[in-house]
């Protein structure tokens, strides 16, 4: 089994994985290590970071000096292909024309999806962040506590490969001994707002991020991962032996063809495909799930997009991790008698509270920067960050929820805009563009939205894609909880370079100005919550659709919460959790 | 800024790239577009070149000024870019190339053909803002810019790079010299060289990120 095309397809499949990002990823890897014949369904074309990514190139060697523009907007470099927040014949609608009540819907339409570009923060839930409703009254409470979770992210550190560290603190995870990968130093400017914030009582600690930092302990590791199962043992051992440790140069955005950093495409998908369990089918974009006489799941309909014709095909399971957004308009998509409302539609809340994280950010200047002894201070992307730092103060703030703070400084590639501000030219000029590169800070809020009734999405009664598929409009409204995180943001941030002796940027104090619009942040998670109602939540705890049992949502969908933590480790976590539950359920013979 | 995408995604968060970049170049990123007043005219809107980046260009590939979109600077043009470029950007050091020798110019050309929004105003900017440089050379010293020596090339860059008060008559000189320094400072401290010129050490695979130098850390009271 391989990357196959559409004459190669079997007539049926154990299961069928639609999406290859994060949560299809993870899913066939469970999946496949396990024995279960998988076919998977990606929108996008095939790539492949090894032969793909642009690791050398300079800025000089891009048009435009790598500007972002409407095609590629993170860059020339970027990872991303055919994605962006519009993707050409692909529209999406907006229920209002109010820029306040807009949703821009990030797609990557790529083998990988959006593992591809990521910023790879990989940061653990922690038990608040599954119970929100019982500390608050506020959103939901997941049906799962941390601890059904924990050994999944174990699992998932190992996999993928994250450095950081175990600091101890409240709501912040550590993981067990062994599993994290050493975190690379502090730059220097990281390590002077350290010193200088800590009067604040604001820790300033190792981002967890999935890069590796060190190879892959690829002898213990395997055992691990897998207790019991030698072949897949076998396969991710020599997997983990192909993959390099980072070499500190290189942007992670634009991908890594040395395997350093986490994308699906080197670390889910190649070990997968070496069990000889998995069919990956490109340029299929599935429009619904089809349903049998039993009211099971029994397959996928999709468009081929090479050819613009509709094709089936079938298997035992469907799990659907298409993005958040995509996944319900798949469901939604999924008309018949039997479901007039779009499948697994029965609480009617396919579409509805659909999250992103709530982000502001504050830059400025530090004359203490200036004139730096000059060193590589290139690294790894984020190093350091500062997690929410205000539990107990919760009461006292006029939101409900925390955030965590990310932030950047140093000597970095330079790009468009590097000449700075200097007046003048010549000599003078330069000597003061030299003086004043690298003296720059920018802090970046990342916090948790509640999620609310205004913020869904549902299908556009009129517009079409080029595929003639239903397209999705969307609602949302961000509630005071979120604009005043953003404002505490904004006077977070203009203190911060204050107490550092820098000149900060006019910090934006109404929040509804300050936070950046819905999907901007590209957190995109709900829209199929799960929860432990059938009639107040569209899956369960294994991800399992309460109507139709061989049905999963293995992506950001089932989030019922989104908190300041970056979503993609939980997504992962969670499919793989899910996997293994719908494994032992096919082998009771369940589904 | 919100919708501008971000040059320098995934050196940090990507997102906070945009803004951290924006920080760092804060007014490069507001100069004034040209006023109701000047004589320098909003383009119509039609993107000159056509051809656009497109969603899945080859990317591991070295692209130069030309490949993707025609360019539009007449010889004349160009002549003067290149020197007003030089002037602005001087060679550090003995052995270090002219940035007109490292194609700056060119890349300013590229940007000003693009058929991009975020490029669209500098493209009548930069054009008439060269035709003006020839002709203020010609009306002072009777030739061409780039024919000027090199404090004549001065008298003029003097009275419109803004260091010292701008007469009222130079404002869109002014506004030209402005974008036109911030375009080629991009295109020249993106190449090697200028790397070197700004203190760019980095991009260089090693097997340890060691972090800070101890002259850092005592640069910054952490030693």
């Amino acid at each position: 089994m391989a990357i196959i095309t559409e004459k190669e397809l079997q007539s049926n499949y154990d299961v069928i994985v639609v999406g290859s990002g994060a949560g299809g990823g993870q899913s066939a890897y469970t999946l496949t290590m396990n024995g279960v014949k998988v076919l998977m369904l990606e929108a996008g074309r095939n790539y492949d970071p090894v032969t793909e990514t642009p690791m050398f190139q300079s800025k000089a060697d891009a048009p435009l000096r790598a500007m972002g523009t409407r095609e590629k907007p993170f860059g020339f470099h970027d990872a991303t292909v055919d994605g962006g927040w519009e993707v050409p014949g692909e529209p999406y609608t907006q229920a209002s024309a109010d820029p306040k009540q807009r949703f821009d819907w990030w797609r990557a339409r790529m083998l990988g999806g959006r593992t591809n570009h990521w910023g790879r923060i990989s940061l653990r839930n922690g038990p608040y962040d599954f119970k929100p409703y019982s500390r608050d009254g506020l959103g939901f409470d997941w049906p799962i506590s941390y601890d059904d979770v924990a050994p999944y992210y174990d699992k998932v550190e190992m996999l993928v490969g994250v450095y950081g560290s175990n600091e101890g603190l409240e709501n912040t995870p550590d993981s067990p001994n062994g599993t994290l990968l050493p975190p690379p130093k502090a730059r220097a400017g990281e390590l002077y707002v350290k010193k200088h914030i800590a009067k604040l009582g604001m820790p300033v600690i190792p981002i967890h991020r999935a890069v590796l930092s060190t190879r892959q302990d690829h002898v213990n590791f395997p055992a691990r991962l897998h207790p019991n199962n030698p072949k897949a043992q076998k396969i991710i051992a020599k997997a983990m032996q192909e993959r390099a440790a980072c070499f500190w140069a290189t942007d992670c955005g634009r991908g890594c063809s040395i395997k350093a950093n986490y994308q699906s495409t080197t670390v889910h998908l190649p070990p997968a495909l070496a069990t000889g369990n998995l069919d990956i089918l490109c340029n299929a974009h599935a429009r619904e799930v089809t349903v049998g006489a039993d009211g099971k799941a029994n397959g996928v309909i999709y468009v081929d997009k090479v050819t613009g014709q509709e094709r089936a095909v079938k298997a035992r399971a469907v799990i659907l991790a298409a993005s958040s957004g995509e996944t319900a308009r798949i469901l939604l998509n999924s008309k018949s008698n039997r479901f007039p409302d779009g499948l697994a539609n029965g609480s009617g809340l396919v579409g509805k509270y659909i999250m992103d994280t709530v982000g502001a950010s504050l830059g400025g200047s530090v004359p203490a920067f200036e004139n730096l002894p000059v060193h590589n201070e290139e690294g790894a992307g984020t190093h350091v960050y500062i997690p929410w730092w205000l539990y107990k103060d919760a009461s006292k703030l006029g939101f409900a929820r925390g955030y965590h703070i990310e932030f950047g400084t140093g000597r970095r590639m330079p790009g468009l805009g590097a000449g700075g501000a200097s007046p003048g030219y010549g000599k003078s000029y330069k000597e003061e563009v030299r003086q004043k590169y690298g003296a720059g800070i920018g802090f970046a809020g990342r916090g948790e939205m509640i999620p609310n009734k205004d913020s869904f999405c549902e299908i556009d009664p009129i517009v079409k894609d080029k595929w003639g598929i239903p397209v999705l409009r969307f609602h949302w409204k961000w509630s005071e909880h979120e604009t005043k995180q953003a404002a505490h943001m904004e006077a977070t941030f203009a203190m911060l370079i204050e107490t550092i002796g820098g000149k900060a940027r006019k910090p934006e104090a109404d929040g509804s100005k300050a936070i950046e619009a819905g999907g901007r942040i590209i957190h995109e998670v709900g829209g199929a919550i799960m929860g432990a109602d059938a009639k107040k939540s569209v899956t369960n705890q294994w991800n399992q659709c309460w109507e139709i049992p061989n049905l999963l949502l293995n992506d950001g969908s089932a989030f019922c919460s989104n908190a300041d933590k970056n979503p993609t480790l939980t997504i992962m976590a969670l499919a793989w959790r899910a996997s293994d539950h719908l494994v032992e359920e096919m082998r009771k013979g369940n589904l | 800024m919100e919708n501008i995408p971000a040059d320098n995604p995934g050196q940090i968060d990507r997102r906070m790239a945009l803004k951290w970049i924006g920080a760092a170049a804060a007014s490069a990123a507001l100069f004034p577009l040209a006023s109701a007043q000047d004589k320098l005219q909003r383009p119509a809107g039609a993107a000159p070149g056509g051809k656009r980046i497109g969603t899945d260009p080859v990317l591991n590939k070295n692209y130069v000024p030309g490949d993707l979109w025609p360019l539009t600077l007449t010889p004349k043009q160009r002549k003067a870019a290149a020197s007003l470029t030089d002037l602005i950007l001087p060679p550090n050091n003995p052995g270090d190339k002219l940035p007109s020798q490292l194609g700056v110019q060119e890349f300013i050309d590229e940007w000003i053909s693009s058929p991009y929004d975020e490029t669209l105003n500098d493209r009548p900017v930069i054009t008439e803002g060269l035709d003006w440089l020839d002709a203020e050379a010609q009306r002072r010293f009777q030739k061409d810019f780039a024919d000027l020596a090199e404090p004549q090339k001065c008298a003029i860059a003097d009275d419109i790079c803004g260091k010292t008060a701008v007469k009222k008559e130079f404002k869109s000189a002014q506004n030209f010299f402005n974008r036109f320094r911030y375009l080629a400072a991009s295109g020249y401290y993106t190449t090697p060289q200028g790397w070197k010129d700004i203190g760019y050490v980095g991009n260089v695979p090693t097997v340890n990120f060691d972090g800070p130098t101890p002259e850092a850390l005592k640069h910054l009271g952490l030693a």
